[in-house]
């Protein structure tokens, strides 16, 4: 025979460990993300939603409410301009965030979403929302983020309440590179 | 060509021979064993009472992970790589491993490895100090300087498990004398050559996490890093698939040094053994699609976590067979205790206790109150000490006559076998009830309610150091001054090729392949 | 005992036990050598209670079953008494009987189990939510809808800790604002991290949900008694992992509505203390007791530090020179670097307060005064 045959094996293995470790780098995290966008499981959103005429439901009322938080060192304020309203499912809603810059220097921030109960994540739609795109704001410069969202009619009914939290990053240092991925 | 050994320093570093280097493998690990043990020695010096003694917070995070660290890779991973070595070629009649020179590297980039994670202590910055299951972000963003050395002393050590479990399966698959076919090959062979497979499945994927690790440390990439886009949870998924197959890694190879001693002290042959070979099977395949039952408090939804609840309850069903089947081999045979059977009886009893508290952990409901808490801590503690390493201590008596042909004192070996039992069930035992009164791990201090057992804790752990320092001495004096045994079978009721040949085993065994019926 | 044994008892192990004791004597007696999970104060923690006795009886029971098996083959096959070894070693039948019981005790023990995981998730309808924080290393809490948010930060003090004061009877378990909760209603809490991953721990409520920057977690708790309940961070999170503690104070309805109203009324008057004036001595000894609540365990209770990883404040370019650059980096952190952004965590008292301390501290003699006011100004952006 040409290769003898532990030659052959070891081969064989070492592909197999190459594999499975170009698998854990380059196969795994986008799987991750994949089954996040599609299950909406850890509360991870889509991106932005394109409007069908499916019509309002008005025979429910679900509870949405903001909540927004910073991230370790990132000094702005950040808040809900209002903290919950009751919306109906199809029906576009728009709110707003108020940031303010407090600090002396130029920033960059990125929102990131997350909603939770988890199985409400895939039914929560957002046609224009400021975590899209990455946020630059001067020093001392203030502004309203506005957000637009839709409940989706197929939310399952147990869910009653919806929470949509932002956490707000700090990516002044970082916020030349296309890694703000929109959400 | 079958010369003896060669003379000096040269004879250890260049050796291809498998005795040599498992002599190699098992005097290293011994020493990790005795440095993760100081750690240890550290942490419940500490925790001896309320309030920091002796040393700081930020220093005694450095204590739990290095222990860790040492303890799994440094000791207990490359023991069982030691044991390998010595007694794989002989158990299945073959003259050396596979790949002798890829052998000799698997071993020699151990000690480099450990070395540079050692010295982390010395570093600016310190030791890594985020547990040996290294969360990011705090072993990310919020790591010391040294987490670059430690990242490469786990890529080091990665290629060692890989490089020695490729040539433990090329040795078993294509080495075999004539005659032995898979279902006659011993318990031991057939264990490690499941969990070689599970070595070279499993350890790259620890490479991939450490080198997205390394990447967001520093190229700015953002695998773990929310604000990037990235996801601190995705570190633990990549974290656990390879960390729960490692813990099976561990004990499947102890399973397979217990069904060779019991077997042996009980004249009586292996009970069940086509379905040991099956469930040893089934746990390691069964060890691929659990792992999520370390995370249980991540947020997963509730369909993920009845899934891990119920696949990880399953494991309980081989687990518990391979139990069974070793009370059924004592069963009616003619038990004798020396040394080895008192450790292997213990290991049987101890890792069900674990595997117990194993199942409690799986369910996940009550593992809201479990999870990072004490009783985690006893769980593993139980599995890996009085499982895996007692099995080891087995292993070490049972082989060591075999090894350098001389018997170890069986007083000694007795005296050492109760302190060690009675020291382990001290130091970890209570340890199942500070977690559940409410004992987080990983604390450097403790509000006054859990001091009692701490102190309780903290005796039992000194007295089990000092049995193993106790452990060292038998088998140093058992080297230099034991009584000179020569009788290929050593122990009465041991079967195997391994004790057909001369004892102590010459330096080339098995260069003209046996007969196997 | 011989007399000499006696002596070497006494001489030794009596002090150090009872040097152990003292301090262990002040834990309440009923928690001391506790060796199980409490049952606690919500249908939740009984659920798990319950569940958790459940398996562990049936572990018990079969531990006996197979200990006694091995047992009594020790006894009883023993080579020394003559046994002679019998030599089978398959049973199909024994085999398929210990696989498919255990299999059917697990289908049996999955059903409470389920039925428990499925309350633990029941997050629905509830009548108030909390959100919940984790920094390195305190609590933040915020009444969502309410305007009310807080730090929660360990105030047993560096001595007890240092073994230079006896410790008290809750060392390590007291904080500086206790989380107020109403008995017999259900509170959702939303749970999050700030810098890298906590997790909440309150063993009476059987409540435990990891705490994850970028992301919130959720569960809930419907706490049938009020009393005062502690828990733990129980996720490494660096070198204060043990040194943040959880405080919960329920009370019965009534009175947290009352509770409520009042800590209304004290926020709307801090907001109005940030107007006055205060004199020196009164920012120092406010500053100082801030101080070493929240800067303390980085910059010490001496202001020097930890060289190397926590920057030293006495004598420091900083705390000596321009204002500004210390409002700045107080108020707005460092990025980058484990200095927090304080102006979200603190009150503008406080913060006037801990600037003013650290300017005329320890040496530092800037005999700078900096007035709430001011900063509220900067974080004004004036």
């Amino acid at each position: 025979m040409s290769i003898k045959p532990t030659r052959l094996l070891l081969i064989k293995l070492l592909g197999g460990a190459v594999g499975m470790f170009l698998f854990a780098l380059f196969v795994m995290p986008p799987l991750y993300d994949m089954f996040c966008e599609v299950t909406g499981i850890g509360g991870k959103t889509g991106g932005p939603y394109q409007v069908s005429e499916a019509g309002v439901d008005t025979s429910r009322t679900v509870k949405v409410q903001f909540v927004a938080t910073n991230n370790a060192a990132m000094p702005w304020q950040f808040s809900p301009k209002v903290y919950e309203v009751k919306v109906h499912p199809g029906e576009p809603t728009e709110v707003a965030f108020f940031a303010r810059n407090n600090t002396h220097r130029d920033m960059v921030a990125q929102a990131i979403p997350n909603v939770t109960p988890f199985n409400a994540a895939e039914f929560f739609h957002k046609t224009e929302c400021f975590c899209f795109n990455q946020q630059p704001l001067k020093a001392g410069e203030e502004a309203d983020l506005p957000l637009v969202f839709i409940v989706d009619r197929d939310l399952p009914k147990a869910v009653t309440t919806i929470t949509l939290s932002y956490t707000l990053f700090d990516i002044t240092s970082r916020a030349d590179d296309s890694l703000a991925k929109a959400n | 060509m079958a010369h003896g050994p060669a003379k000096g320093i040269g004879r250890w570093v260049f050796t291809t021979n498998h005795k040599d280097i498992g002599t190699l493998y098992l005097w290293f690990s011994f020493a990790m064993f005795l440095l993760g043990g100081f750690f240890a020695m550290v942490i419940r010096a500490e925790l001896f009472e309320p309030g920091m003694q002796i040393v700081k917070p930020e220093f005694f995070n450095q204590m739990t992970t290095m222990h860790g660290l040492v303890m799994v890779f440094g000791a207990i991973m490359p023991v069982f790589v030691g044991l390998a070595n010595w007694m794989i070629p002989m158990m299945i009649g073959a003259p050396d491993m596979a790949l002798p020179r890829m052998n000799n590297l698997s071993f020699w980039i151990l000690p480099f490895a450990f070395l540079m994670l050692a010295s982390t202590l010395f570093m600016e910055g310190g030791a890594p100090n985020f547990g040996w299951t290294f969360y990011a972000p705090l072993s990310t963003t919020y790591a010391p300087d040294s987490v670059n050395y430690f990242i490469f002393a786990i890529h080091i050590m990665g290629a060692s498990s890989i490089m020695g479990s490729i040539n433990i399966i090329a040795t078993v698959l294509n080495l075999r004398a004539p005659g032995m076919t898979l279902m006659k090959m011993p318990m031991f062979v057939w264990t490690w050559l499941i969990t070689a497979f599970l070595l070279v499945a499993v350890m790259p994927v620890l490479a991939g996490a450490v080198t997205m690790m390394l990447m967001d440390i520093n190229f700015g990439t953002s695998f773990f890093n929310a604000a990037g886009g990235g996801d601190p949870v995705l570190f633990q998924h990549v974290f656990w698939f390879f960390g729960h197959p490692e813990v099976y890694i561990i004990i499947l190879p102890a399973f397979g040094v217990i069904s060779h001693i019991i077997p042996a002290f009980s004249r009586k042959p292996l009970f069940g053994y086509s379905s040991m070979v099956y469930a040893t099977a089934s746990i390691a395949f069964l060890s691929f699609i659990v792992w999520a039952h370390h995370m249980f408090l991540v947020g997963m939804p509730v369909g993920g976590e009845l899934y891990f609840m119920y696949a990880t309850m399953l494991i309980a069903v081989p687990t518990a067979a391979k139990v069974f089947n070793w009370a059924t081999t004592m069963f009616r045979g003619s038990i004798s205790f020396e040394t080895p059977m008192l450790f292997a009886i213990a290991f049987v009893i101890l890792f069900t206790i674990g595997g117990f508290t194993g199942l409690m952990l799986a369910i996940a409901p009550a593992d809201v109150q479990y999870h990072d808490s004490y009783f985690v801590v006893a769980h593993f503690h139980y599995v890996m000490v009085a499982g895996a390493l007692f099995s080891c201590s087995a292993a070490v008596y049972y082989w060591l006559p075999k090894w350098c042909g001389r018997m170890y004192n069986e007083t000694m070996g007795k005296v050492q076998f109760w302190i060690s039992f009675i020291g382990f069930n001290i130091a970890f035992f209570p340890q199942h009830f500070l977690g559940l009164a409410g004992m987080p791990r990983r604390y450097a201090d403790y509000a006054l309610q859990f001091s009692d057992w701490n102190m309780v804790s903290s005796i039992g752990a000194f007295i089990y150091g000092a049995s193993q320092l106790l452990l060292l001495f038998n088998v140093i004096r058992t080297i230099k001054a034991g009584t000179p045994v020569s009788e290929p079978k050593t122990w009465e009721g041991a079967e195997g090729l391994e004790w057909t040949v001369a004892t102590p085993a010459p330096y080339h065994t098995f260069s003209t392949p046996p007969e196997v019926k | 005992m011989s007399r000499r044994a006696r002596m070497l008892f006494a001489l030794v192990l009596a002090p150090v036990m009872s040097m152990a004791f003292m301090g262990k004597a002040l834990a309440e007696d009923a928690q001391r050598w506790a060796v199980n999970m409490p049952k606690g104060v919500t249908p939740v923690s009984n659920a798990i209670y319950d569940i958790h006795m459940v398996i562990f009886w049936i572990c018990v029971v079969i531990g006996i079953g197979v200990f006694a098996v091995m047992f009594y083959s020790m006894f009883a096959h023993r080579k020394s008494k003559g046994a002679v070894a019998a030599n089978f070693h398959e049973n199909t039948t024994a085999e398929i009987v210990w696989t498919v019981i255990p299999a059917l005790l697990l289908i049996v023990m999955a059903i409470p189990a389920t039925s428990a995981l499925l309350d633990v998730y029941d997050t629905a309808e509830a009548d108030m939510d909390i959100k919940v924080t984790g920094y390195q290393w305190k609590w933040q809490y915020e009444y969502l809808g309410e305007d009310i948010a807080f730090m929660s930060e360990l105030t047993t003090p560096e001595e007890e800790i240092y073994n230079t004061a006896p410790k008290s009877q809750y060392y390590l378990q007291e904080v500086s604002q206790a989380l107020v909760l109403p008995a017999k209603t259900k509170v959702r809490f939303l749970i999050t991290g700030k810098d890298v991953i906590h997790s909440w721990w309150v063993p009476e409520l059987g409540v435990k949900k990891d705490a994850i920057p970028g992301l919130v977690n959720e569960t809930w708790a419907y706490i049938d008694e009020p009393g005062i309940y502690r828990g733990e961070c129980a996720e490494l999170c660096g070198k204060g992992h043990a040194f943040m503690p959880i405080v919960i104070n329920v009370l019965e309805k009534e009175e947290y509505n009352a509770w409520l109203n009042d800590k209304k009324a004290k926020v709307a008057a801090e907001r109005e203390l940030a107007k006055k004036t205060f004199t020196m001595d009164e920012l120092m000894t406010q500053g100082e007791a801030a101080y070493s609540r929240s800067c303390a365990s980085c910059h010490g209770g001496n202001g020097e530090g930890i060289p190397g990883v926590f920057p030293a404040l006495k004598g420091s370019a900083i705390a000596t020179g321009d204002v500004a650059g210390h409002l700045d980096i107080v108020i707005n952190g460092k990025a980058g670097t484990a200095m927090q952004a304080f102006g979200g965590q603190l009150s503008e008292v406080d913060l006037a307060a801990i600037i003013t301390y650290e300017r005329n501290a320890w040496g530092n003699s800037t005999g700078d005064l900096v007035q709430p006011i001011d900063v509220l100004k900067f974080k004004q952006g004036q």
